[in-house]
This record gives C-alpha cells, structure tokens and sequence, in this order.
C-alpha cells in the first residue's frame, strides 16, 4: 500500500509498504530517519518512542496503515542540530551535559519521553519522572545520570520560559520564581 | 487522506456503521486499535493476519457516555483516559488501568483490545468482573449485550462472533470502595502473575471479586463473594461500619483461594499465585473496609 504521512513537519510518501509493518520499520527503513532505534519489537523497551499526533507512543505498535495521514515527530524532529551550539533542544543538551548517554541506544525513546513529561508538568517530582520514564529501559547507566539530565532540562526549560515571558512581559514573575523553586527542589 | 482506503488488506473505516459493513464482509479481518497485542505477534512472526481492520479512525469508539445510569466505555478508549477520566465513577478499572505497561502502552492500549484479547491475564478484567460490568457486542446482525463473567470462554477466546466487534462496556459506578491489586516483578511492563479486583457495593449489601491470571479465564470467586456478603450482613456490619474480624478476613482470602485453578508457567507457579491470590484477597477487603468505615466517619462529622 502507499502510504503519506506528515514526518517532523514534512509530508512524506511511501510505496509497497505491507500494512502489517510497523510504524518504526517506515520511519527507518523506507523514511532514513534512524533516530527511532529498533530493540525489543514488543513496546517493552521505549527505544521506538515518537509522538504520534502528539501523544508518546511505542512505534514498533504501531501498524504503517495506522499512521497514515497522522503526524509523527521522532527525535530527530526536536531540534535540527545546525547553527552554533548545534540548536539542541535542552532535554538533548541535558543529556550531554550530564553524562545521561553511554551507549546511546535507548537516548532517542528516553528524549521523547522526557520532552513530553516535561511539555505536561514542568517541573516533576523525582517519582513523577520515574512514573513517566518507566517505559523506557536503559542497560548502561543505572538511571541516576538520566534523572539527573531531566532534572537538569527541567531547569534548564523553566530558565528559557522564564527569560522568554520575561523579554516579552515582566508581569509572570512570581509564578516563575515558584516553579523555579519547585524545580529548584529536585537538583 | 492520501493512503489507500479499503485496501484488499487493510481496512480503513471511518465510522462505525462502516466497520460492521467490513466485519461482516471480511470476518477473516483482524480488529487493531491500539496494537500493543496484536503487534507484537506480528513483529515476531507468529501471526500474519489475511487482513487488518484498522479501528483508530471509527470516532464513536472513542466516547464515554452514561447511558441508564451506566458509564458507557467506548471499546477504542485508552487506558490513559480511563485514568484520567474515570478515576471516581470507576475507581477499580482507573487502578489497574495505572498498572498497564508502560505511559507508551497506556496511550494505546484500549478496553476493547484487552477483552478482544481475552488473555487471563488482561488487567481490565477483573475490576469489570467486580463491578458487573456488561460488554457490548456488535454486527451487522444486531447488538448483544454479554456479562463479563459471560465473555471469557478460555484462554485467548471468548464469545465473539466472526462478525461481531466490541462496540463498548457498561460499567455501574461505584457505589462503594473499589480496590486492585496485582503481582509482578517490577511496578511497569508487567504481565500479571496474579491479580485481584474488589468492589464493595454496599446498597447492593454485595460484594464483587475479579481473579485475573490464575485460571484459563478471568473469574469471579463467586462462593467467596457469597460467604462475605452473607457474613457482612448477619453481624450488622454494611451499617454499623463496624472492624471486620480477623477471622473474616482470612476465610474470604482463603476462599478466593480456592475459586483459582492456576498453572505453572513462566511467570510463576500455581502455588505461588494461590498463596498469593488470598494475600491480595485479605488486602484488597482490609483497604476497601477502611474506606468504607472512613467513609461514615466523614459523614458523621458532616452531618
């Protein structure tokens, strides 16, 4: 079957593709995104998680004819990596910074997941993340390096609001300074 | 929408009068909402369907309505929703539904694929089981409505018709504490070795269970239901709110117990999931009795 989806914004097509074939199989195999990595095929892992019409899912679940004509943000999609500082967004510049990438194979699922927790809630407590990132497994670095990370660019995130609104309002400051203090709580 | 609609192997209805018309014309077609099953089985090559009916574009699965003083489920409804939308009227099904997979699956996951599954395992099962719920069955023929505890008829099978879908459940909301419980090796991604569901409905003077994972089908302990209901009303209890005896508490666990017809299997053994089952059977009373007492406590202040 064809398929046409919309891809990190872009709309893109695909040919001979059998319906039963995952989400993550197009995304990689027919599409070149390789972001998405492909482990355990069975929604255990987390390692194929993409947003699909902005909602975290695993896209080895997901059926290719399902996907056609929804919107799939994978990871490669957050930030383009060009430009100066190489435009990361800050959950990835988190993960750098706080040493959350060992061998790098679960990092793209653990980034999505983390980007959406973070879209929903801020500023989280330690087990609100744990909770969120429950469906992602990673064998290298024990998790503390990864809660850290998200603790990292969820302060980071605040920081960035916070300097936004502030450039375009100065009336929001006291709603900042909670979060900043609730995320504050988590370092 | 670019893709190919009607494809000869999947099948793409958008409304649900649609997907009975493909059901009845295809009932080789397999149902696939959130795939965190059927998926599965396809990526590892041990199932290649003749042909997918794809049911995440039929909008009217996706509904939650009351109807006759029921909450009316839609059978495409994620257990995501059911946490956050069900939480007070179903509080038994919004417990276990927190206990499914991982935020990924439950983003996917539906109550209808879990019953369409039919796994004993399947974690909606048992609070359905407790609260009596009903599921809706659908065709071109007509619509039936089928207890749950009428559903299963063994392992990965059940009363559906070739032609039928699961259209919705009919869940009463509670009028009492609801209580789940489920044994695993981790808080995620787990696959019940046993699981337990309570409901006490104290207009009813009833009580209901849900035994998942520890026989073919999920099951009722019907016997212990009676024993406790009967125990609770001969000393008063459902009204004066009164503690439960130790020795209540214990024979209902031992009870349930005895309504399991378990197997070893990799995820554990039959006697440890009959051990197991009367824990989470003497735990789920003593949290949903609690409740139920602190519940009066509440109203007496109030009043």
């Amino acid at each position: 079957m064809h398929i046409e989806l919309t891809v990190n914004g872009s709309p893109r097509e695909a040919d001979d593709v059998w319906p039963g074939e995952s989400l993550l199989y197009v995304l990689r195999e027919r599409l070149g995104l390789p972001g998405a990595k492909n482990a355990c095929e069975q929604g255990e892992c987390g390692s194929c998680t993409v947003y699909l019409d902005g909602t975290p899912v695993c896209s080895c679940l997901v059926a290719a004819g399902q996907a056609g004509g929804r919107e799939v943000t994978t990871v490669e999609g957050l930030a383009d990596g060009s430009g100066e500082d190489r435009d990361l967004d800050p959950v990835q510049r988190a993960f750098v910074e706080n040493g959350a990438v060992q061998c790098g194979f679960c990092t793209p699922g653990l980034i999505v997941s983390t980007h959406d927790l973070l879209e929903r809630n801020p500023s989280p407590s330690d087990p609100e993340i744990r909770e969120a990132l429950a469906g992602n497994l990673c064998r290298c670095t024990g998790y503390e390096k990864i809660l850290d990370a998200v603790c990292s660019a969820s302060g980071a995130r605040m920081d960035t609001v916070r300097s936004a609104s502030g450039a375009r309002m100065g009336t929001v400051r006291s709603v900042d300074t909670d979060r900043t203090g609730a995320t504050g709580d988590l370092r | 929408m670019g893709m190919t609609l009607d494809a000869p192997d999947f099948h793409v209805p958008t409304s649900w009068e649609q997907a009975l018309a493909v059901k009845a014309a295809h009932p080789e077609a397999v149902p696939v909402a959130g795939g965190t099953d059927l998926m599965v089985e396809v990526n590892f090559d041990r199932r290649r369907p003749p042909a997918l009916l794809d049911l995440t574009r039929v909008p009217e699965l996706a509904a939650v309505d009351r109807v006759d003083g029921r909450v009316r489920l839609g059978a495409g409804v994620p257990y995501a929703r059911m946490i956050t939308e069900l939480g007070s009227e179903l509080p038994g099904l919004a417990m276990a539904a927190r206990t499914v997979g991982s935020p990924q699956i439950r983003n996917r996951g539906t109550a209808g694929g879990n019953l369409g599954s039919a796994s004993p395992a399947g974690d909606c099962h048992p609070p359905l089981l407790a609260a009596g719920a009903e599921v809706e069955l659908a065709s071109v023929r007509g619509v039936r409505r089928v207890p749950v505890a009428e559903f299963f008829t063994g392992p990965k099978r059940s009363v559906l018709e070739p032609d039928e879908l699961i259209a919705a459940v009919h869940v009463a909301p509670a009028t009492g504490p609801q209580q789940f419980a489920k044994i695993g090796p981790r808080n995620a991604m787990v696959i019940a070795v046993t699981a337990f569901a309570l409901a006490l409905h104290p207009e009813q003077r009833r009580v209901g269970t849900g035994i998942g994972s520890a026989a073919p089908t999920p099951r009722r302990a019907t016997d212990a239901e009676e024993f406790l209901s009967g125990e609770l009303a001969a000393a008063g209890l459902w009204s004066s709110r009164g503690p439960l005896p130790e020795s209540l508490v214990t024979e209902f666990g031992n009870r349930v117990r005895a309504a399991a017809s378990p197997i070893d299997d990799v995820r554990g053994s039959a006697d440890y999931r009959r051990h197991v089952l009367a824990v989470l059977a003497r735990r789920t009373l003593t949290w949903a009795w609690d409740a139920h007492r602190s519940t009066e406590q509440r109203t007496g202040r109030t009043a």
